[in-house]
């Protein structure tokens, strides 16, 4: 039987999965494709509820949060199509302009 | 029981495919893994009787969003970038906030004891509900209005934005 | 042991339908793609004044065999810096696709594979859409400058064309008011007439978009083969390639079926709800009589005894279905088949007048120039199918607030429709006199076109 645990747990390893994609990887798309992950995951959380409760509140929000997700994208890609063309890379480490 | 058998089956689909995006050299890679992962979330969603949910994480997610992603993979063009370190030195970094999060969801679980509610109510909870697209939208064109034309106005921001920063100065 | 042989029974009485329909479809479908390749060889050459395939049997009748067995032979080529995993799964992915979107369709109310889902058309839509995957990692696998050029044009122009095609649905889904196909079909029935004709201008949408879609001509520059050699297939070839356009010809089935069920009234007779036009029940049964007659008296002019058998079986075969449509009009017995024999032909000619449609613009009508594609997809299809859905919706308030119902919603949808258009190109007129102003830098060195 299952039991809303395993939908959290299910949820937690997306998330941190995400999270260390995010931290570790140094190509950009990589990264926003990780941070996809993690809005994955919250999903994954808010539908399970939804169900726990018999309720479609959950879904709602999950609809909202892919919404999110695709301006997200959009923006993203949008910058880095900006900032390849200006530096020729797309390595979050060499995006140093402000560094000295 | 085939319940069970579906979850499982599709979480570690979505697990593994979660994994190799992060861990794969090559963005294209780790793009088709992402695919992968995103669909058995999306069968994940079927497997919790939300088709609508379904539906729209194949439509937006995988036919549009990943779609624009490998896109602008084979715009920038990355055979250079191949051949680098794909990890930046933050892997302790990684690991501690890793650990951290996981830590503090176990610390949750285990003071709140069981959720309320053990398990779910499949026939019960199913049965008194209208069809789950029909549902979905009474609730977001009613209860959530405001917040369904915020995120109008957020996509159509997001829509300029894009525009405006992937176009050529001239 | 007893208990896994009746779990084993249970799940096949609940599952032995769809499983049944799923294998006939996955064995059925290279046939039926063969064969429409077939017809689309004969239909262009009718219109070169040419001939077509007419060595492999009677009027080259087994020509798409003899095509399958030759790419089922030729020797499988890899290029060499090929990314070998996503060479292999692009044509698959692309197939799988196009296969499991057929699965939500319906041919006529008893033939189904899935059953009576919520989701129905947007199951069908969404899934196909996943097949640019195998376009899009295909063109990228193969490692070759055409085949890149060809699956960025392929990604940027399906991207955009879904747009205007989910535009279009919505339109039409706004007349059925809901996404079940079966109830789509049955909300065309009791309004006793189709949504095509309340709303030409989704129809009109959702027919160019999906010719985009499908990469037909005169939008097929993803694979250009004047200009980018064969584009994203330029390096498959035998199995590999096949699988591609099987995977192209049931997207042109799953889009034909797509527009019959919300804009052509699915599977039920023309006028349906019109009980003096009840002897148009008489038409299909003739029809079949009718070619097989044809069949009959072209026996004689046959070159060999082989052919001429060929085409006595083919007569026999009509005749038979023949007899199948007429039982369900005269014998009170065959009545509950109704609905479904006389509705799978109905489906069945509906979506092959699309297809031919398909055909008849791809040997008319010149290949579109990328950003020509570009500016007819964002400029003129996109702004009129969001006004479309616009002013439908506002017909639709219109026509209950003045309580009118089948043919008399025309009254407030045909407004509807020219204020749409009028709108549309406006905007494309207005967008156009500025783009001759400015001569500015066209969407086609953007995306490498």
């Amino acid at each position: 039987m299952l039991s809303i645990e395993h939908y959290l747990f299910l949820g937690l390893a997306l998330f941190v999965i995400g999270v260390i994609g995010v931290i570790t990887r140094r190509n950009v798309i990589v990264v926003l494709m990780s941070i996809e992950l993690i809005l994955n995951a919250v999903n994954i959380n808010l539908v399970a509820f939804s169900r726990l409760y018999g309720d479609v509140v959950g879904q709602v929000f999950a609809l909202f949060i892919i919404a999110d997700a695709a301006a997200e994208a959009a923006v993203g890609l949008g910058i880095i199509i900006a900032f390849f063309r200006n530096r020729e890379t797309v390595l979050a480490d060499e995006m140093d302009l402000l560094k000295w | 029981m085939a319940d069970s058998v579906l979850f499982y089956f599709f979480a570690t689909i979505a697990v593994v495919g979660a994994v190799l995006t992060v861990t794969r050299r090559n963005a294209v890679h780790s793009a088709i893994f992402l695919v992968t992962s995103l669909l058995a979330t999306a069968g994940i969603f079927l497997q919790l009787r939300a088709e609508f949910l379904f539906i729209v994480q194949i439509i937006l997610y995988v036919g549009g969003i990943m779609v624009l992603f490998v896109f602008v993979i084979m715009l920038v063009n990355l055979d250079v970038a191949l051949q680098q370190i794909q990890f930046a030195r933050q892997k302790w970094v990684a690991l501690i906030v890793a650990l951290a999060l996981a830590g503090q969801v176990g610390v949750m679980f285990w003071s709140t004891g069981k959720m309320p509610g053990q398990g779910f109510r499949p026939a019960a909870a199913a049965a008194g509900l209208p069809p789950n697209s029909e549902a979905v939208a009474k609730s977001l064109f009613s209860t959530y209005l405001l917040p369904f034309e915020i995120a109008s106005v957020l996509l159509l921001v997001a829509m300029i934005g894009a525009v405006v920063m992937a176009k050529k100065r001239t | 042991m007893q208990t896994a042989v009746q779990a084993t029974m249970e799940f096949l009485k609940l599952y032995w339908v769809p499983l049944v329909c799923g294998v006939a479809v996955v064995a059925v479908l290279p046939l039926i793609a063969g064969y429409i390749v077939l017809v689309e060889r004969k239909l262009m050459a009718d219109m070169q004044a040419r001939l077509g395939p007419m060595r492999v049997g009677p009027h080259g009748l087994l020509q798409p065999i003899a095509d399958a067995v030759k790419l089922l032979i030729k020797e499988d080529v890899i290029p060499e810096n090929a990314d070998a995993l996503v060479f292999w799964l692009a044509p698959v992915l692309s197939v799988g696709a196009a296969l499991l979107s057929l699965a939500g369709l319906a041919i006529g109310p008893a033939f189904q594979i899935a059953q009576d889902i919520n989701i129905g058309i947007l199951f069908v839509v969404g899934v196909s859409a996943m097949g640019i995957f195998g376009i899009v990692l295909g063109g990228w696998a193969s490692n070759s400058h055409y085949s890149l050029m060809g699956a960025l044009r392929s990604s940027a122009q399906l991207v955009s064309y879904e747009t205007a095609a989910g535009m279009a649905l919505v339109a039409g889904l706004l007349f059925a008011g809901t996404l079940n196909i079966k109830s789509i079909v049955d909300a065309q029935q009791s309004e006793g007439i189709w949504f095509g004709l309340l709303s030409p201008v989704a129809l009109f949408t959702y027919l160019v978009a999906s010719i985009a879609e499908t990469n037909r001509a005169p939008f097929d520059l993803p694979e250009a083969e004047s200009e980018l050699v064969a584009g994203y297939m330029t390096e498959f070839s035998g199995f590999r390639w096949s699988l591609y356009f099987l995977a192209e010809y049931t997207n042109m089935i799953v889009v034909a079926s797509v527009a019959t069920t919300l804009f052509l009234g699915g599977w039920l007779r023309p006028f349906a709800s019109v009980r003096w036009l009840n002897f148009l029940d008489f038409v299909p049964p003739l029809v079949m009589a009718a070619i097989a007659a044809y069949c009959v008296i072209r026996v004689p002019k046959q070159p060999s005894r082989v052919q001429q058998l060929f085409m006595l079986a083919v007569a026999g075969l009509c005749s038979v279905l023949a007899l199948v449509l007429l039982a369900p009009v005269i014998l009170p017995i065959a009545k509950p088949f109704y609905a479904g024999i006389h509705g799978g032909f109905w489906f069945v000619l509906k979506v092959s007048a699309y297809i031919y449609l398909f055909m008849w613009l791809r040997f008319t009508v010149p290949r579109y120039r990328f950003d020509q594609l570009m500016r007819l997809g964002w400029h003129f299809l996109i702004p009129l199918s969001i006004i479309n859905v616009l002013v439908v919706g506002i017909a639709l308030i219109a026509g209950s607030y003045f309580n009118l119902h089948g043919w008399g919603l025309l009254l407030t949808t045909t407004p509807a429709a020219i204020i749409a258009l009028v709108a549309a190109l406006a905007i494309l007129s207005i967008e156009q006199k500025g783009q001759a102003s400015e001569n500015q830098a066209t969407a086609s060195d953007f995306y490498g076109g």
